[in-house]
């Protein structure tokens, strides 16, 4: 307990009057994270819940992990695969050198594969974090609320949804925009209405679309154009999608797209947690997937001649793309979502329906999850009142 | 019928009057507090948007534009630089109606609006769907469903607004940003929101 004890000495120095009272949020940060707090409520009656906002984040993000090293292992491998068909050697920059350090280039080797992901998805992370904390340290440290584990979510998550070739100055801007703009100006972790990761993927879209779009960004091979599935399949057809990648391949994760999004099946590995804890809401899921299938086989059955995505079926629009990770991760963030349990259906079915209105109906974006979530959390509350409004009226009538 | 619901969802999402075109803000930042405020705004603004983009029309067709007074034996007189003046007293005049209808029939709606149902006289959202109804050479029947689109893409907005500032009533603003600054920022995200629709050709 030796370390308890230093905590316990040292903490009146942060404390009000004390010499580093301003770095109180620090402090904070430090020994509810190696402990858990001491406090408790003083006044009578209260619900005890092992689930607090702590387990609940660190819980999110722990669910993310699977998705995070099946990210890592596609990376390398998507990378070393084309370098041996093409002949290409090692990146040249700093990446390679730091590959060459433990691993060769090798796609059969798991290890080489995982690496080579690695050596891209760990500065991408580090960038992410440190950006992000030091933000929400400042603003812990002048606003006087408490840094929280809000922020390993956030990280993960926007670390997750960015493309293996992303310059890290972009990742620091676009993990600032998200955690100032997107959360901070409203006050932290609770008080936003979008969801933060998000926010600060979309600054990054709209603002950088040469780094964040089209078919050069999706490998960690330089100057090879690789289309995500989704790209191929608006500009070639469904046909040559399905014989070019084949839905067990998409389903497991063996293609091209942003870190995280690529294997289904890894980020249902994660959900499986979050929906069995009840920390996603499998209303909003439900909400999601039912608004996708309905849309997507309403298109199936209208048809299109000129337009290859109306043909695309549900199975295909649940595996390609953004759409599981964003289904199961960012659609269930309880803040930017709707609250009221008929509202969480209504906002699952929105996002279900708009991701493949966009996909399908827009030229210009080839990939809708992320708009489709930001649109629909501008809606959250509106439904809200409405779901509550509702409530109210039906219990006047009955009296 | 389907180029008219394409000109109904292009003026709702795509061309949104407050946040892709941010027009009418005046309004759009100042009535967004409340939800029940904000819709019943909203629904005056379709109906004010539905009924002067097509008299607008009418009046440019018949009177305004180059040789439109043809029927009247006078086919080389072009009055269109009396548009803006005319647009505005359309507006004008049929806000001052719709104020003492709602002043008749819905008093509670005609206090919560308070002074601002009179500035929609010179919400730019009315007058630009005007503006915007001539520079497209929108015909009658397009210029009802433009007006009545433009109208429901703005109300749509002013009410997410106003759920999203309800919402926002419990978060922690630093005071340099309490109030107005705050709402600005909401928009600007809110207007990323609707950027998923930007491109999107109907």
């Amino acid at each position: 307990m030796g370390l308890r004890k230093f905590l316990d000495n040292i903490e009146p120095h942060f404390q009000g009057g004390g010499r580093f009272e301003k770095w109180y949020a620090l402090y904070e940060v430090f020994d509810t994270f190696l402990y858990a707090p001491s406090s408790v409520t003083r006044t009578s009656a209260h619900v005890r819940d092992g689930v607090d906002l702590k387990r609940i984040m660190i819980t999110v993000w722990l669910a993310a992990f699977p998705a995070m090293f099946y990210g890592m292992y596609n990376l390398g491998f998507q990378a070393n695969t084309i370098m041996a068909a093409t002949g290409m050697s090692g990146p040249s920059d700093w990446h390679g050198w730091l590959i060459s350090l433990l691993a060769g280039y090798d796609p059969d080797s798991i290890w080489d594969c995982f690496w080579h992901g690695a050596m891209y998805y760990i500065p991408i992370y580090a960038v992410t974090f440190v950006v992000g904390i030091a933000w929400e340290i400042l603003f812990a440290i002048k606003r006087g609320h408490e840094v929280n584990e809000g922020f390993f979510v956030t990280s993960i998550l926007f670390a997750l949804t960015c493309p293996p070739d992303i310059p890290l100055w972009q990742v620091a801007m676009g993990i600032s925009f998200g955690v100032v703009i997107g959360k901070e100006v409203f006050g932290g972790t609770g008080k936003n209405f979008l969801n933060p990761a998000l926010t600060g993927r979309a600054f990054l879209f709209f603002a950088y679309p040469a780094q964040l779009s089209g078919d050069a960004v999706w490998t960690a091979v330089d100057g090879y154009t690789a289309a995500t599935a989704l790209s191929v399949a608006a500009t070639d057809g469904m046909q040559v999608m399905m014989n070019q990648i084949g839905w067990m391949n998409a389903f497991l994760g063996n293609i091209h797209g942003s870190i995280g999004e690529t294997s289904t099946l890894a980020i249902l590995l994660g959900g499986s947690l979050l929906l069995y804890t009840r920390i996603a809401s499998w209303r909003i899921v439900a909400g999601v997937f039912l608004g996708m299938t309905a849309l997507s086989t309403l298109f199936n059955i209208v048809g299109s001649e000129s337009n290859p995505m109306f043909a695309m079926t549900w199975y295909w629009h649940l595996v390609v793309g953004g759409f599981a990770f964003g289904m199961i991760f960012m659609a269930t963030d309880p803040v930017s979502a709707a609250m009221t349990n008929l509202g969480k259906w209504w906002f699952g079915i929105l996002i279900g329906i708009m991701v493949v209105l966009i996909r399908v109906v827009n030229p210009a974006f080839p990939e809708g999850m992320m708009l489709a979530i930001l649109f629909a959390n501008l809606f959250a509350p509106l439904i809200d009142h409405y779901v509550v409004q509702a409530n109210v009226r039906r219990r006047l009538a009955r009296g | 019928m389907e180029a008219y619901l394409g000109l109904f969802i292009r003026s709702i999402f795509i061309d949104n009057m407050a946040l892709s075109f941010f027009l009418g803000m005046c309004t759009f930042l100042a009535i967004s507090k409340k939800i029940d405020a904000a819709v019943g705004l909203g629904i005056a603004v379709v109906v004010v948007l539905t009924i002067t983009v097509p008299v607008n029309n009418l009046l440019y067709a018949y009177l305004l534009s180059d040789g439109a007074l043809a029927w009247a034996g006078l086919p080389d007189v072009d009055l269109s630089f009396l548009g803006l003046l005319t647009y505005i007293g359309v507006i004008a005049a049929l806000v001052q109606i719709l104020e003492m209808v709602l002043d008749k029939y819905v008093p509670a709606l005609y206090a919560a609006l308070g002074v601002f149902l009179p500035l929609i006289t010179v919400n730019c959202a009315i007058l630009g769907a005007s503006l915007f109804m001539v520079e497209r050479d929108y015909n009658f029947t397009e210029s009802v469903v433009y007006g009545a689109g433009a109208g429901v893409g703005w109300a749509l907005a002013i009410a997410a607004l106003a759920g999203i500032r309800e919402k926002l009533k419990y978060s922690d603003v630093p005071d340099g940003l309490q109030g107005l600054g705050i709402t600005f920022i909401t928009v600007g995200l809110m207007s990323l929101g609707f950027m998923s629709f930007g491109g999107i050709d109907i």
